[in-house]
């Protein structure tokens, strides 16, 4: 065996060039490793591909957060008469000059990304990759030839992809998916958004802000797993800013017709009753699942998950086969997140070169949705504060604000709401901080950290405000839910 | 029997314990036996918040009720004195000797939370809190202590605060919850050039509220340009407005006037529109627009009248310059401007200003944001100036002349060099002055009571509690002495320096420009924006300072600012995970110490 290891082409493979297994091959590049990075895009059944960099880059949160800005940019230019600037409204968007733009920039970063691991000295195959056994991947490149790569530990870091529905007529025929909306060449049209996660709401979001007619249809409850208040709220948000919402409804059937409109067939769960629609184009965004299905993981020993089919691991990142690991959306159980399989990759590596012994900490992970009012947050959700602690060890202290950029636009601010959860018992440790409304996301990253150091209500209320901004509205929540007062801040300050 | 707890401070309660400061207090224990021994509180869990809540509110009733009140020690010479001085006037006083008490010991801890001394005798007369024996006979020499004994308890009101900015409003409704009769003066002189305006103070009318509107409208002028890119299609050039912004924002701050005299009246506070200041002890005279004077007595007093734009004192400066109080209401678009001065307001307002696609130019005498890190401040500068905003260093003006009246009309402004005899003459529509800010302590009749101003800055000395040295005189807000400026950042460009001071080497700087997502395909220009942090390489890394120059620094700023309270270090920024994709996540990656000299501009998305 220690002759094998000897001879083996690599120190370490990593199977799948997005975010994480791109951080994983340069840390252990630059730990002085011999390292090969295999990725390969499976174009999605509309055909749509893409470069080097994986979803977050290419079909994730760069050309989602662009399209958003975009959208966001619409609400600035309706803002702009009441600061003076004279528009003449309303201004037309036109779509392919965007998406052109957005996927210019993408593609500097697939380029970037080329550029990065040629600079560390990273082998780069654009192959499809499959175990031959515990220690040998087989490549196949796109004209069908076979390269085999051995390497002492191999990282899987292949993520996942959007799910189609299997039993609806017509989805996979008609429906376009988030792999494939950021690369349209024409513009969507009146758009049919199924599915209540973030992506589908992020989705729904910018498409309604650029001025295309937007439904979304849902069976059950938006935002699975986030704060429930918050999660409505954002919907609210949604609904009186003009998209569309179908609550309680399933798709049964997806037609073409002569005109080339989609016509989407749907049954109501509370009526009992179908119904129809036409549209340009139908977005699945009703979940993902996770690319393991070709990598022949089996061969390998690799155990995965019999219902989810993501990759099992433990707290080191070790999958069954104790040199073989995965990081990132491929996983399960993890949340799934572009800095989540960085750091994890980083930390991995760490470990397997570096000498670290420090294990990845997935408590108390901060995000953003970026719909149109975003929301942010840390930390448990209310329901889950009150599920681990109970009712009365719990207190939420809750504040209506009013941006001030929004006075003089003469915007409305229903939505703006911000809320901390806190344990009651003093000094109030913060459990979850949720924020909705401008610029969440960087709003949100600090106070993270402030959880991160075991913030307490009393040190965040010591915390001198910024101001005139949002944020400064968390260090002045006064105004708990348990006292029923009314949580709207007026004013400027204090 | 002995039932007060032991002096040293128990492990559970370290950060809320008194520091006793002398001896001699900790020796005074249990000398007299215990069956004479009063109590002041209910027995019960000794440690316990309730009791000492208890125990506070008892003391703030028998200080209510008494004309004098001495907390004292038997054996003490100068409670003695004390006692002395009061009984040889012939005054009944309320002694309290706290070593003859069960928790007397307590009873100190709970007046060093309320008075800030923890030394006796601790006096009080008609509920003033006068001090300790020194000041006691310097308010007999001086006739205040005279004058204290005088007053019944008749004052109009218990509290009256002279000034109804944010500083003075929030005082007034925190006193008007806890039950007190209070009220507020306020009253805006108008400024050389005839501006003024409603209740609610600098930020409000004059600051930070008009100054971020402002700054929203230049940026969304940047909006636009980027819309185009975004594939917003609109042909025509796009011109800016003054006064339909400026109306629109004069409406926004007439309705916060508004609430603010509504929420006064909510919370039954008096608010008169009248000038206010001291003519004698306990008392104020009030002048109201017509010159109609009232007197009004108070308990105690808040002082609370911030500050107002410098002139320079050259020819010409009141005639003709405007200041950040008459920007933000000027009728007329001020055209071609000059701004003086370095400070954050000049820079704000030289930003905005050129954001308009004004012609704006800052004159600067020597650096740019004096007391604010100095790298950040330059890259500041140097961001304004790729966006057209011009500056002039090392002038000044010694000069202002009109050529043209009008709206706006036109100015010409000689000005010299630092360093030496050159000077140089500009025209421009408008002058305005950001030179600094003078506070408002020199007319409210403050040497008639006695209470220090600092001659040279106009400065008002206070105690950690914020007492001048007159007991029944407060300060608050932008006129205190050598206290930090309200902006976290000032607080922490504190510690910098003091780092900076003591050791250079204590410190680790982590630094990274970077590209925020919204302006790569808005095609804004790289390597602008700039993030650092400074950690303190001998204290666990810890951070000390937070830098961001980017989009929505401030939304950015405060969540750092709550964690650097918790005690922030560089190994916890990166263990958090980062937000994607957002400005504020590159602070969980940073990697790259200053000393590396290593390149720092951004590439790819992540990582």
């Amino acid at each position: 065996m220690e002759d094998q290891a000897g001879q083996r082409d690599y120190d370490l493979l990593v199977v799948g060039g997005g975010s994480g297994g791109l951080a994983c091959a340069k840390e252990a590049a630059q730990l002085g490793r011999k390292v090969a990075v295999v990725d390969y895009v499976e174009p999605s059944p509309q055909g749509t591909r893409w470069g080097l960099g994986g979803t977050c880059v290419n079909v994730g949160c760069i050309p989602k957060k662009l399209m958003h800005q975009a959208a966001l940019l619409g609400g600035l230019i309706q803002d702009a008469p009441n600061y003076g600037w004279e528009v003449a409204q309303p201004v037309p968007h036109d779509w392919r000059k965007m998406a052109e733009a957005v996927q210019n920039h993408v593609k500097s970063l697939n380029w970037g990304h080329r550029v990065q691991l040629q600079d560390r000295k990273v082998k780069y195959f654009n192959i499809k990759a499959s175990f031959v056994d515990e220690h040998t991947v087989c490549g196949v490149a796109k004209g069908g030839k076979e390269i085999l790569l051995s390497a002492d530990h191999i990282i899987i870091a292949t993520g996942g992809r959007p799910r189609y529905p299997t039993h609806i007529e017509g989805a996979l025929e008609y429906g376009i998916t988030s792999d494939d909306i950021f690369w349209l060449k024409e513009s969507p049209g009146k758009t049919l958004v199924v599915g209540a996660s973030y992506v589908a709401l992020e989705c729904a979001g910018f498409l309604t802000g650029i001025g295309l007619d937007t439904t979304i249809m849902m069976r059950s409850i938006p935002l699975r797993g986030f704060d429930q208040q918050m999660s409505s709220m954002v919907i609210e948000h949604m609904a009186s800013h003009g998209t569309r919402f179908l609550r309680g409804c399933a798709p049964s059937r997806v037609r073409r017709l002569p005109d080339g409109q989609l016509q989407v067939t749907w049954e109501d769960s509370t009526t009992g009753k179908e119904d129809t629609g036409t549209f340009d184009t139908v977005l699945w965004a009703i979940g993902r699942v996770p690319d393991t299905r070709s990598l022949n993981l089996e061969k390998a020993g690799v155990d995965t998950s019999p219902d989810t089919q993501k990759i099992l691991v433990d707290s080191r990142e070790a999958t069954s086969v104790p040199h073989i690991y995965a990081i990132g959306d491929v996983v399960e159980g993890r949340p799934e997140l572009t800095p989540i399989a960085i750091m994890a990759g980083r930390l991995l590596v760490q470990r397997l070169f570096g000498g670290s012994s420090d294990l990845m900490d997935y408590d108390n992970v901060p995000t953003t949705v970026f719909t149109p009012l975003e929301y942010g947050c840390v930390g448990l959700s209310e329901e889950e504060a009150v599920a681990r602690h109970g009712q009365e060890h719990v207190e939420v202290y809750h504040a209506h604000y009013k941006p001030l950029e929004f006075t003089v636009a003469g915007r409305d601010a229903s939505q703006c709401y911000v809320k901390m959860v806190c344990l009651r018992e003093p000094p109030q440790l913060v459990l979850g901080l949720h924020f909705l409304g401008p610029n969440a996301g960087e709003v949100t990253q600090g106070f993270a950290l402030g959880i991160k150091c075991g913030a307490s209500y009393a040190q965040v209320m010591r915390t001198v405000g910024i101001h005139p901004t949002c944020s400064e509205e968390v260090v002045k929540l006064r105004i708990s839910k348990r006292s029923g007062l009314d949580p709207t801040v007026t004013g400027c300050c204090g | 029997m002995e039932r007060s707890p032991p002096q040293s401070p128990g492990p559970g309660k370290a950060g809320d314990a008194p520091n006793r400061r002398s001896g001699h207090v900790r020796g005074a224990r249990v000398l007299s036996p215990p069956g004479r021994r009063a109590r002041l509180s209910s027995p019960g869990p000794s440690r316990s918040s309730e009791a000492r809540e208890e125990l506070r509110r008892h003391l703030v009733g028998l200080i209510e009720r008494s004309r004098v009140v001495i907390f004292s020690k038997s054996y003490c010479p100068h409670s003695t004195r004390v006692k002395e001085l009061f009984s040889s006037l012939g005054v009944e006083c309320n002694v309290l000797e706290l070593d003859q008490v069960d928790d007397g010991a307590r009873v100190q801890e709970v007046l060093s939370e309320i008075t800030n001394q923890k030394t006796v005798p601790n006096i009080f007369v008609n509920k003033v809190h006068v001090g300790g024996c020194d000041q006691t006979f310097q308010a007999y020499q001086s006739g205040l202590l005279q004058k204290l004994l005088q007053e019944d308890l008749a004052y109009d009101y218990d509290l009256i605060i002279i000034g109804g900015g944010s500083g003075g409003l929030s005082c007034a409704k925190e006193a008007a919850i806890l039950g007190k009769k209070v009220m507020v003066l306020d009253f805006v002189v108008p400024s050389p050039q005839g501006t003024s305006w409603g209740l609610g103070g600098t930020c409000v009318n004059v600051g930070c509220i008009p100054k971020k509107l402002m700054h929203q409208a230049a940026l969304l002028g940047q909006a636009l340009c980027d819309s185009r890119k975004f594939g917003w299609e609109y042909n025509q050039q796009v011109r800016h407005n003054w006064e339909t912004m400026t109306k629109a924002i004069q409406n926004h701050i007439s309705s916060l006037n508004w609430g603010y005299r509504l929420s006064l009246r909510e919370k039954a506070v008096a608010y008169v529109n009248s000038y206010g200041e001291f003519v004698e002890h306990h008392k104020i005279k009030a002048t109201n627009k017509k010159g109609q004077e009232t007197y009004y007595t108070a308990a105690q007093f808040v002082i609370a009248t911030g500050e107002r734009p410098r002139y320079l004192g050259i020819q010409g400066d009141k005639e003709y310059c405007i200041t950040s109080d008459d920007l933000f209401s000027l009728p007329y678009c001020p055209g071609k401007t000059l701004v003086v001065g370095a400070s954050y307001v000049a820079l704000e307002c030289a930003g905005f200003l050129a954001g308009f696609g004004l012609d704006v130019t800052v004159m600067v005498r020597s650096i740019l944001l004096r007391g604010f890190d100095q790298e950040m401040a330059e890259k500041v500068g140097s961001y304004m100036e790729q966006h057209g905003v011009k500056f002039l260093r090392k002038f000044i003006p010694v000069m202002v002349q009109q050529l043209e009246k009008g709206s706006p009309g036109k100015l010409k402004v000689l000005a010299k060099s630092t360093e030496g005899t050159e000077t140089i003459e500009g025209v421009y529509n408008t002058v305005l002055l950001a030179i600094g800010r003078d506070s408002c302590t020199r007319k409210i009749g403050l040497e008639k009571i006695g209470v220090k101003i600092n001659e040279k800055s106009g400065k008002i000395p206070v105690n950690d509690v914020e007492q001048t040295n007159v007991p029944y005189v407060y300060a608050v807000g932008d006129i205190l002495e050598d206290k930090p400026e309200l902006t976290p950042v000032a607080i922490q460009s504190g510690k910098l320096l003091a780092q900076r001071l003591f050791g250079a080497s204590l410190e680790k700087i982590y630094h990274t420009l970077f590209w925020p997502l919204e302006w790569t395909v808005a095609g804004r220009e790289n390597n602008t924006c700039y993030a650092k942090i400074i950690c303190n390489k001998f204290d666990h890394d810890r951070v000390i300072g937070f830098h961001i120059l980017g989009p929505n620094a401030g939304e950015v700023t405060q969540g750092f600012a709550a964690a650097m309270k918790c005690g922030l270090t560089k190994q916890l920024l990166d263990d958090t995970i980062g937000i994607h994709p957002t400005c504020g996540e590159v602070f969980t990656t940073l990697e790259i110490t200053k000393s590396s000299g290593l390149d720092i501009t951004q590439k790819g998305c992540c990582g």
